[in-house]
């Protein structure tokens, strides 16, 4: 029987009610008394020398408040980068400053120039239409192998190359990895694009930020996956703000999925031009202004081998990659494409060697960082989509090919640098073929052959890092922050929980499921538990929301705090009861001493708490609120495999989606209905990753793909039903819920499995094709199988 | 500016709006109905989907001038007086047809008017009628699913949870 409340259970989300009925409270719904509203002029070249900035016709126009440029700003800092990569000769990476407005420069089509504040946004945009801009246009780089070339043009002119770093990893272990492909029976090579992307939460950027002169305290409301995080960069790097004077506030945020953990210009703005005009400043990105303002996804340029010995065993894995940063170095930037990706090219398989290069290069695009899976998908992608070319040329079934190469002993220390700790990557193979039918496939392949079509079948597995991530570790690797979580949990004397977490919930249904832990902890209805998050104000200093982190790192703060909660509520207890600690046992919302009838409850003592009259207050203080900051040990290790089976159109290159398989192992699983809906997210994002996104630039740095008219987001009718299962559960080690995340592991499992697919439908029609770049949209599918 | 005038959710509402003032916009500022949203500035989202005169609309793509006078529907006005939700909203929670909730409102209203239209639609016809919704979270599994569910449909055939 499933469970009906507490851990396990698929409690229905309470967060649903207020969505339901227009009752959510999202930034942009925020609005502070006498506010004005920014509209910021952008850059319409990707390069070029600003010359002048003339305001003189717009700041008299009607309802203008003030106008902001770049000189406005060189008093305060740059917009700070959170990790700093040492590269394969030991030198720290190239680090560009990066001005809230550009200044003598400006470097990609979208960079903001000059800010109109204004009593209403169309006299902000009436205004900005005013602004004389002088910019002398530089020939733009854009295609990353160009930008790295000796005179390429430099989008800094302070730096000396357009080349961020080159980083080798591990560095000591290239010689022998060269020597291996030397040995290697056979070797198979592949070059692919891991295609731009821009993540899209429906809910675009909005801040508004608000200044008191009578307390000198600054506000700002912002659509954040990590408001402490902003609080911190911004107000220590860029405004010069101590984080006590300032507030930072992400209320309901309609989607992250990485793009809204970055700190941005217009944050650092209205915080600013709150200030600087003495009223509220309040900033609502369109959708145009997201497409060339949010931090886009991947863009990365492989090429990648394996080498195999005669028994088929990988010997050996080498990549090179160049990774895409933009004109300007997002938050976390750096890492993606290195400890984010380089440490996950074991994938599942016991390659005893592995070298990976990865060159960072700065181009006149948007700045790029993580989206959704950050690294892990696109190391994903290039190992799976490798095996299975692998297999192809060595005619072995790839799914064998895959089980005889698996890690089956854990834990298991990979060559670069992770330590799984449990996984059971034969498990999730098995749970795959039972679902994708694949006895099933032949007759479905003849039924649409029948219909003149073709049809292929793919697969992959996946193995990701989450719950980000051990503090001392990553400060090895040059991160900026810790990455640990808090929880502060306050009991009331009523006997209700306030539990305040520094984790922040943008979909993720964490106020349903984070109550389910806590209330099946102590025994009580779930509705006695409030999740609270999002607010400086009023949660403890915690690194906010991304990496599959929230339960694993989040949920185990939380755990440990209520511990605390319990083991004073026992002291509190064992005097009500008159019976040794020891003895009195927490069970369905009662303490009760173990082998007596003797019971006092949960509201009983909580009240003791408030109201000490009979309380050893000799022994404990009054009151029952703890906070609790944990910091995980490892990464987390969720794992699993997909299947995807297509339909082709021979006649238009049109491919359809017929299955769709997934098996993870996700380890403990608190809410089985909220994993799900995240699967199925994630795998709508990877679908459409593989087969329609795609983030274009032409050679002159025009954004081709900036509204969704041009950038084809996926619709529910390009996506079919998914049969999604996580039975198969080998819980963390080393968190105390025993879970992984879940939150990635759809958009990192699903684009290899998709072009696997689509070229085994191209190969079944006799084309010789070996690999199509994503999106394999129905031009690219029709080109590649005229041969 | 002019004046506008039109009934939404039941109730008489007013205000002074500019020419090119956009129904959202007057729904979002002038009346503080904040549950329609804005997600895109091209007409494609559907974020902004409301009832004009029984009509789904995007609210977008619509001048305030244009509904004067018109009976609009909201996302406010769906549940019953007492908080219940209708079916459509009962359906979404029942499936988990939402995550981030704000391409919520948009779908809760297409989702009423294509059952008005087609009370029995097949999972073809909510995914086609759906092609001017945009989701990024849920990968529409579970808006089909509740859509077809409050349709009174059986979906327990559908894949799990």
């Amino acid at each position: 029987m499933p469970k009906d409340h507490g851990i396990g259970a698929s409690s229905k989300r309470r967060e649903d009610i207020r969505f339901l009925t227009g009752e959510g409270n999202y930034t942009d719904d925020i609005n502070v008394n006498g506010q004005a509203y920014v509209y910021f002029l952008r850059s319409d070249v990707a390069h070029g020398t600003l010359n002048g900035v003339d305001t003189s016709a717009a700041d008299s126009m009607p309802g203008v408040v003030r106008i902001f440029t770049g000189a406005d700003f060189e008093a305060v800092g740059s917009i700070p980068c959170g990790w700093q990569v040492t590269d394969k000769h030991g030198e720290v990476m190239q680090e560009p400053r990066h001005p809230v407005l550009a200044h003598g420069k400006v470097r990609h089509v979208g960079e903001p120039i000059a800010a109109v504040v204004a009593e209403t946004l169309e006299q902000a945009r009436d205004a900005a239409e005013a602004i004389v801009l002088d910019i002398s246009e530089l020939p733009a780089v854009i295609n990353m192998k160009d930008a790295v070339k000796a005179g390429a043009p430099k989008v800094h002119d302070d730096l000396t190359s357009n080349l961020c770093y080159d980083w080798g990893f591990v560095e000591e272990n290239k010689g022998a990895v060269d020597q291996a492909f030397k040995d290697a029976a056979h070797v198979t090579t592949l070059e692919l694009v891991n295609n731009r992307l821009v993540a899209n939460p429906m809910e675009p950027r909005v801040a508004v930020g608000d200044y008191s002169r009578g307390t000198g305290d600054h506000t700002l409301f912002t659509t954040s996956q990590n408001p402490h995080v902003i609080r911190l960069l911004m107000g220590a790097f860029v405004l010069g703000i101590p984080e006590h004077k300032l507030r930072v506030v992400a209320p309901d945020v309609g989607g992250g999925f990485g793009t809204k953990i970055f700190h941005y210009q217009e944050e650092a703005f209205v915080t600013f031009a709150a200030k600087a005009c003495n009223r509220a400043v309040k900033w609502t990105s369109s959708r145009s202004e997201a497409f060339m303002s949010d931090a886009h996804g991947r863009d990365h340029v492989t090429k990648i081998e394996l080498a195999l010995d005669k028994d088929n065993n990988f010997t050996a894995l080498r990549t090179d990659t160049y990774a895409n940063m933009g004109a300007y170095l997002s938050t976390f930037a750096p890492s993606v494409p290195t400890w984010l990706h380089g440490t996950l090219m074991a994938g599942n398989y016991k390659t005893p060697l592995i070298y990976v290069n990865v060159k960072a290069v700065f181009t006149n695009t948007v700045p790029v960082d993580a989206y959704r899976g950050a690294g892990r998908p696109e190391a994903t992608y290039q190992l799976e989509r490798l095996v299975d070319k692998a297999a192809h040329e060595l005619k072995v079934d790839p799914i064998k090919l895959r089980r005889q190469n698996f890690i089956t002993q854990f834990p298991y220390a990979t060559p670069v640098a992770v330590e799984y700790d449990t996984g059971n990557y034969v498990a999730t193979m098995d749970k795959l073929e039972e679902m994708a039918d694949i006895a099933g496939f032949k007759k479905r392949r003849e039924a649409s052959e029948a219909k003149g079509k073709l049809r292929g079948f793919g697969v992959n597995c996946y193995i990701e890092a989450c719950g980000i991530a051990p503090s001392n570790l990553v400060g090895q690797l040059g991160a900026r922050a810790g990455l640990f979580e808090s929880c502060t949990v306050r009991v009331n004397a009523t006997g209700g929980l306030v539990v305040m977490t520094g984790s922040h919930s943008h979909g993720q249904g964490h106020e349903t499921s984070f109550a389910q832990v806590v209330a099946d902890m102590i025994g009580i209805p779930e509705d006695m538990v409030e999740i609270v998050h999002g607010d400086t104000a009023n949660t403890p200093m915690g690194m906010g929301t991304y990496g599959s982190r929230s339960l694993a790192v989040g949920g185990s703060a939380m755990v440990r705090a209520t511990e605390k909660i319990i083991a004073k509520a026992k002291k509190i207890a064992s005097h009500l009861l008159e019976a040794s600690e020891g003895d009195v046992e927490l069970k369905d919302g009662a303490f009760t001493v173990a082998g007596t009838d003797k019971s006092v409850a949960w509201g009983d003592v909580t009240l003791a708490a408030y109201v000490p009259h009979n309380y050893p207050l000799e022994e404990i203080e009054p009151g029952l609120e703890e906070t609790a900051f944990y910091d995980p040990s490892n990464f987390t290790y969720p794992s699993g495999a997909y299947a995807c089976e297509v339909e082709l159109d021979p006649e238009t290159g049109q491919v359809t989606i017929e299955r769709f398989s997934a098996a993870d192992d996700f380890g403990n699983i608190v809410n089985p209905m909220i994993v799900t809906g995240q699967v199925h997210g994630g795998l709508a994002q990877g679908i459409g990753q593989a087969l329609l996104e795609n983030c274009a630039y032409d050679s002159d740095g025009q954004l081709l793909s900036a509204s969704y008219m041009d950038y084809a987001m996926p619709r529910a009718s390009d996506l079919p039903f998914y049969d999604v299962d996580h039975s198969c559960q080998t819980p963390c080690t080393h968190n105390p819920l025993g879970v992984k995340g879940c939150g990635e592991a759809g958009a990192i499992g699903s684009p290899p499995a998709v072009v696997n697919a689509v070229l085994d439908a191209m190969r079944s029609g006799g084309s010789k094709v070996d690999h199509v770049d994503m999106p394999v949209s129905p031009h690219r599918v029709w080109e590649a199988m005229q041969g | 500016m002019i004046e506008v005038k039109m009934t939404v959710n039941g109730k008489a509402a007013s205000g002074n709006v500019e020419g090119r003032t956009l129904l959202v916009q007057f729904l979002r500022e002038n009346l503080n109905l904040t549950g329609t949203h804005v997600g895109c500035d091209t007409s494609q989202c559907g974020a902004c989907v409301v009832h004009v005169n029984g009509e789904a609309v995007k609210s977008c793509t619509m001048l305030a001038v244009e509904a004067n006078g018109a009976e609009v529907a909201t996302i406010e006005g769906q549940a019953a007086p007492d908080g219940t939700l209708n079916t459509i909203q009962q359906a979404f929670q029942d499936h988990h047809g939402l995550q981030c909730g704000f391409c919520t409102p948009g779908m809760v209203m297409s989702a009423a008017a294509l059952l008005k239209d087609n009370p029995k639609p097949t999972e073809a016809d909510v995914r086609h009628y759906l092609d001017g919704n945009i989701c990024r979270c849920t990968g529409y599994h579970n808006i089909v699913k509740a859509i077809m569910a409050a349709s009174g449909q059986d979906v327990g055939t559908i894949a799990a949870e």
